[in-house]
């Protein structure tokens, strides 16, 4: 070995041991807040019912971003490294985003093969599982399912549920704090949504076009029926062929209502509105879509006035 | 009153063998009867299956449910919903597997460095999968019209004792960014002129930059910005840049790389990189490479699908030993994209490198880019592009790409 590769293999050895000597002091024991990364807002806020004072909660994408195309921005690695547990909604919906960041993380905990991972589609009842072959040429399909399940009240029951059962394995010295914070959350939940249920009463049967199909699992629990959609398949814009075809389908069925996710350009469905007389309504799909929905509560709260004030306005 | 309870047990526990035997005779009965009618029933259903079958029609709810319902309490619950995703076991075990196709053509003059007119140009073939419980593993292929390249193909340990990351195989190496990318994730057709000048490669190939069989450890550093150190070394062998002729002609990188959000919507990401290895002059004779490369990133959360800018830059600097003198050249470039609509992105982009053999030749190119993205799983590229190579010569070149995704492909890093 020459003297040019020894000096530099020193140096090599040098920066190793620099990157050692960086380490950060290994956490000796669970700490007893819980770090909760989640990738979505609603899910946040779900967990944050469940957690209350014994769980830090941040999530990824924002309530107003499109939860498909969140950008894996490396200052999110710095807190995945530090996360005690990573909830995820599944289903593909974070594909092109989520992996590279866990990868990335360092963090063994919220690895797939980690106690702190956990995909909450699992506890969920999932709506239009393919039950044929799936390709490309019908859009950007999710082959497991609809991944917007959360929008059911029943799966954010099921969710708060699976939530509040890992805090419980991660913490087993607060578990009862976790199951009585569930209790209560239950509790609230089915009050609110028996409302939602009775205000949603002279709306059942009426049928809307939404922009993406993002919403089977709040029409399916409100009883409403979705005739269409904006995108002609899901993930693909709106041509104008599809376009006549939605607006010859609005007057031909009278449907009065187009709903449309707040990340979606409004240009399409209001000229399908200036044609046809139906009322576009920026819905939520997530929490943190609008500043003053900042729970799971409150999101159901939101868009069910949105859709009521709708439904009076057409009286 | 206790004599009487005592002999009342007595008499029960005398008798009741004889009537436990009686008892037993009696079920028997019972359940050979039941036997006998459940196998009536059996045959009955497989009757009516095979009838159903031959003549193709719904079930008839009321045949199948008058025995259930004998069965079935009244009180029953609702059944429970099938909780979870569709199941994924078509794909258990196996790995993501994509296919990524590239599609190029060329036209106008081009007397130094001439693209085919058409060629189906580096496609990749992608295997990714989770390995075990402690490691994932990357292959891409390069499947191009004069054979198949393991582009990369390397095991990672994501969750390592220290917060390491460390990865094991061959890789694309981290020096500068654009090195790291993948054709397909590009936005022009083609790479950089100071890859091809300053970072081995000729200039015929489509795939340039370091990439190596070696080791790659990095860790993020405790700072309040992102900043991530990564130390890489490799086995010495990298196009035309790095020549390994004996086994301790190892080549070595380094990048540090620090990124901060500046707002919500924009982000600046600055990186420094070096690295050294040994030329094909001999095994005493080293090359240096230092880099600096920036990205400022724009994209609005609320409207991330329609409205993005970005704007790159790196600068290389070369020091070549040779066996009489040190050849020390330099090479940028410079672009910017913007995103127009949903589908659509232009971009331009500055090349100015000189040539790491001969410092005082240099290239210099320009480029104006449009691309249409029909989904996200296919783009078509144009892209206007003039050089004036040192031979004194300028091509005006227009080049066009499709870019088609099959299957599952990953994605990448940020």
């Amino acid at each position: 070995m020459n003297r040019q590769n020894a000096g530099f293999i020193q140096f090599a050895v040098a920066i190793l041991v620099g990157l050692w000597w960086c380490i950060a002091p290994f956490s000796a024991a669970m700490a007893k807040t819980l770090n909760v990364m989640t990738s979505t807002e609603d899910l946040a806020s779900l967990a944050r019912e469940v957690g209350g004072q014994h769980a830090t909660v941040e999530s990824i994408a924002r309530g107003y971003q499109d939860p498909h195309y969140v950008e894996a921005k490396p200052s999110f690695l710095l807190k995945l490294q530090k996360a005690d547990l990573l909830v995820v909604v599944g289903l593909g919906l974070e594909i092109g985003w989520l992996p590279p960041l866990i990868t990335q993380s360092r963090n063994a905990r919220i690895q797939m093969s980690g106690g702190g991972y956990l995909d909450a589609s699992t506890a969920a009842a999932i709506l239009e599982k393919p039950s044929g072959p799936v390709t490309r040429a019908m859009g950007d399909v999710h082959p497991l399912g609809n991944p917007h399940y959360w929008l059911d009240p029943e799966n954010g029951r099921r969710i708060a549920k699976a939530i509040a059962e890992k805090f419980a394995q991660l913490d087993p010295e607060d578990a009862a704090y976790f199951e009585q914070r569930y209790q209560d959350f239950e509790r609230r939940l089915q009050e609110a949504d028996k409302r939602w249920l009775e205000a949603m009463a002279p709306l059942k049967g009426t049928e809307v076009i939404t922009y993406h199909n993002s919403w089977p699992s709040f029409t399916d629990h409100f009883g409403l029926r979705v005739g269409g959609f904006v995108e002609p398949k899901p993930g693909i814009p709106p041509s104008p062929a599809h376009t006549l075809e939605v607006i010859n389908q609005i007057k031909k069925d009278q449907i009065k209502l187009i709903l449309v996710e707040p990340y979606f350009d409004l240009k399409t469905p209001k000229a399908i509105a200036a044609q046809t007389g139906a009322q576009v309504l920026v819905m939520l799909p997530s929490v943190g879509g609008v500043p003053e929905v900042a729970s799971y509560l409150q999101l159901f709260d939101y868009n069910i006035r949105l859709l009521q004030g709708a439904l009076a306005g057409q009286k | 009153m206790r004599t009487i309870l005592i002999s009342c047990i007595c008499v029960i526990a005398v008798i009741s063998p004889p009537m436990r035997a009686q008892d037993t005779a009696a079920s028997a009965d019972r359940f050979g009867a039941l036997e006998e009618r459940i196998r009536a029933l059996e045959s009955q259903v497989a009757e009516l299956k095979t009838a159903l079958e031959a003549s193709g029609s719904a079930p008839a709810p009321a045949v199948a449910a008058a025995p259930a319902a004998q069965v079935m309490p009244q009180t029953a619950p609702p059944p429970e919903p099938v909780l979870g995703g569709a199941g994924g076991m078509a794909k258990a075990l196996n790995p993501d597997i994509g296919i990524i196709g590239n599609f190029v053509g060329a036209t106008g003059r081009n007397n130094v460095n001439a693209y085919p007119s058409l060629s189906l140009q580096e496609s990749e073939v992608s295997f990714q999968a989770i390995v075990d419980p402690y490691a994932r593993a990357d292959f891409f292929l390069a499947v191009g019209e004069e054979g198949i390249e393991v582009e990369e193909g390397y095991v990672t340990f994501p969750a390592l004792p220290g917060n390491f990351l460390l990865k094991a195989g061959k890789m694309r190496s981290t020096f500068t960014r654009v090195n790291t990318f993948h054709n397909h994730t590009l936005p022009w057709i083609d790479r950089p002129m100071v890859q091809f000048n300053l970072m081995g490669g000729s200039l015929d190939e489509a795939d340039v930059g370091i990439k190596e069989a070696g080791l790659s450890l990095s860790r993020i550093l405790p700072a309040p910005i992102f900043l991530e150190a990564t130390a890489e070394l490799f086995r010495g062998d990298s196009g035309s840049l790095f020549h390994a002729s004996r086994r301790s002609d190892v080549s070595n990188v380094f990048h540090l790389r620090s990124y901060g959000d500046l707002t919500e919507s924009t982000n600046l990401e600055i990186g420094g990189s070096y690295a050294r290895g040994h030329n094909d002059v001999g095994s005493d004779f080293i090359t240096h490479l230092t880099g600096l490369d920036a990205t400022l990133r724009w994209k609005p959360l609320r409207r991330a699908i329609y409205r993005s800018f970005s704007a790159r830059s790196e600068f290389v600097w070369s020091r070549r030993q040779e066996d009489a003198t040190t050849q020390r050249a330099f090479g940028f470039f410079a672009s910017a994209e913007y995103q127009l609509a949903r589908r659509w992105f232009t971009g331009a982009r500055v090349d100015w490198a000189e040539r790491a053999r001969n410092a005082s030749q240099h290239d210099s190119a320009e480029s104006v880019v449009l691309t249409y993205w029909p989904s996200e799983f296919s783009q078509i590229r144009g892209q206007l592009r003039r050089t004036r190579y040192a031979e004194g010569q300028t091509a005006n070149e227009f080049l066009f790409q499709f870019l088609f995704t099959m299957g599952a492909h990953g994605a990448h890093p940020f």
